[in-house]
């Protein structure tokens, strides 16, 4: 079954979605929007690193966005103006990345991979790490569920209960690094943050509890993954964009349909 | 044993002393207020005693295994959070449903269960933090500025709604206001802070206190004699605060600079 590249690109799409669904909410709830977008961003710089060093492509975007989020965060905690940070930091690592992967020879054909992602590449091993990574993701998540909802509500709250929202904001970040190492395939450095936002914000307009928003959210990243492959093999468009097409679509039918129901 | 007793602990912001050499114990069973203007180190001093911000000099002894229950001075859900009521009551520690529509019957607001918490009014929504608090069963609680953005009657019900619970649960309080005339009637001590104590003890006598009165800039008609008109009904005029109790803890004078 796994041999049929459709299944695989499938199957990458739906675990992508099962990280991405419950991360993004979180992304949305503690506006962390632009600090996914520098996250991604300088997974362009982790895959040019990896194929000067010869690693897997996968482990360079993972050490290179765990560095990058370790950044941001020690910035914002020591009140740096996050916006600002987040600018430059964003661009500076994907202009960087963009500049050192030309160094690499044999890579500039390959660049929109990168960049757009292809979901249609998926291989076994893509396979293995793209779920082994969302599987972590997720049970990171529930593990820390509660700790997590209640620091992101409030910290002083979390504090007083005996909780540490400095770990909390760790768990987080610890998990974006990995999605955006996970989803570079499958979207491109550059509409991760897209697959993380626009799916939470469609399920923002469903749900009654934070459980309801991520799990709606992760149900239409999934749906947004299956539609855009279909675009992406019939017309021959790229993968990422072809996906965060279909899920903008979705956003746009929850909220006229919420429009509707409201009267 | 003090359920909290804070020994000479001072805080800074950056170099920028806040709070210095603060002394003060909560007992079982009392409501203890800390009056001050903006800026005096109210919400900070709160926030030292419960471990949030680092101690620059002194300590903070919590009776063992002290069940806390917190109402912060400002909670915002984000829009983009969807959150009923229910639901909040179980952060960060889950209740069984008959606790949660206990602690929602205690405070006034049966049956709301199900509502969205951004729905709420600003006085449904105090109510369902204290309630959230109550759920631990606390024998503290610490309440910081519980009436903001309240309107008199829903401060005045608040804080009729704390002395309440304080007698069916026993538990002690602690909150800040800088509000005076309700806080006077509803605390059986007040610590009057800028930036250290200036004084304290019973309402009466920190109000007859020439420390309070320079703070809040009051002349010889102010805030006492505004407050025993008020509640001449229902006070001694003698330094009894208005539990009948006789301040254990007399005012202390001391010089301003």
């Amino acid at each position: 079954m796994l041999d049929d590249f459709l299944v695989r690109a499938a199957l990458a799409g739906v675990g992508l979605a099962l990280a991405t669904g419950p991360l993004g909410s979180f992304v949305v709830w503690r506006r962390m929007a632009y600090f996914g977008d520098a996250t991604a961003h300088a997974a362009i710089l982790g895959v040019a690193l990896a194929l000067a060093l010869h690693l897997p492509i996968g482990v360079g975007t993972l050490v290179v966005a765990l560095a990058m989020a370790g950044t941001v965060s020690t910035l914002a905690a020591r009140g740096w103006a996050m916006d600002t940070t987040l600018g430059v930091l964003a661009h500076s690592a994907l202009a960087f990345g963009l500049v050192a992967i030309s160094y690499v020879p044999g890579v500039r054909a390959d660049l929109s991979t990168y960049l757009f992602g292809d979901i249609l590449a998926v291989s076994k091993a893509d396979l293995g790490f793209i779920w082994g990574g969302a599987l972590v993701v997720v049970a990171s998540l529930v593990w820390r569920w509660q700790a997590l909802l209640t620091a992101t509500l409030n910290e002083d709250l979390a504090h007083a209960s005996g909780l540490n929202p400095d770990r909390e904001r760790l768990v987080l970040t610890l998990a974006l690094a990995l999605v955006v190492a996970v989803a570079l395939k499958i979207v491109g450095a550059l509409l991760i943050a897209a697959m993380l936002i626009i799916p939470a914000a469609a399920a923002r307009g469903l749900a009654r509890t934070p459980e309801a928003m991520a799990l709606y959210a992760a149900g239409f990243g999934a749906l947004a993954c299956l539609v855009g492959l279909r675009l992406s093999l019939w017309q021959d468009t790229p993968a990422g964009p072809s996906i965060v097409s279909a899920a903008a679509v979705i956003f746009a039918l929850v909220a006229v349909f919420g429009q509707m129901r409201r009267g | 044993m003090s359920l909290i007793a804070a020994t000479g602990i001072s805080v800074r912001f950056g170099a920028e002393p806040v709070l210095t050499d603060v002394s003060l114990a909560i007992e079982a069973g009392e409501i203890v207020t800390i009056l001050g203007p903006n800026g005096s180190g109210k919400s900070t001093l709160l926030r030292a005693l419960l471990g949030i911000l680092p101690l620059a000099a002194g300590t903070v002894m919590r009776a063992p295994g002290l069940r806390l229950g917190y109402v912060p001075q400002k909670l915002s859900i984000d829009r983009s959070m969807p959150m009923t009521v229910r639901r909040f009551l179980s952060l960060p520690v889950r209740v069984a449903d008959a606790d949660a529509t206990a602690a929602l019957a205690r405070v006034g607001l049966p049956g709301v269960e199900t509502r969205q918490m951004a729905g709420l009014s600003g006085g449904q929504f105090q109510r369902v933090l204290l309630a959230r608090a109550l759920l631990v069963r606390p024998q503290i609680l610490i309440l910081d500025e519980p009436t903001q953005g309240l309107d008199q009657p829903g401060e005045a019900g608040f804080y009729r709604l704390i002395d309440e619970v304080r007698r069916d649960t026993g538990a002690a309080v602690l909150m800040v206001s800088h509000d005076l005339h309700v806080v006077m009637a509803a605390s059986d001590r007040v610590i009057c802070l800028n930036g250290h104590i200036c004084c304290q003890g019973s309402p009466v006598v920190v109000s007859n206190a020439p420390e309070y009165r320079a703070l809040f800039g009051l002349g010889s008609q102010g805030a006492l004699a505004l407050y025993q008109h008020q509640h001449d009904h229902s006070h001694e005029p003698t330094g009894v605060d208005a539990y009948g109790r006789t301040p254990s803890d007399p005012h202390h004078g001391h010089n301003h600079a």
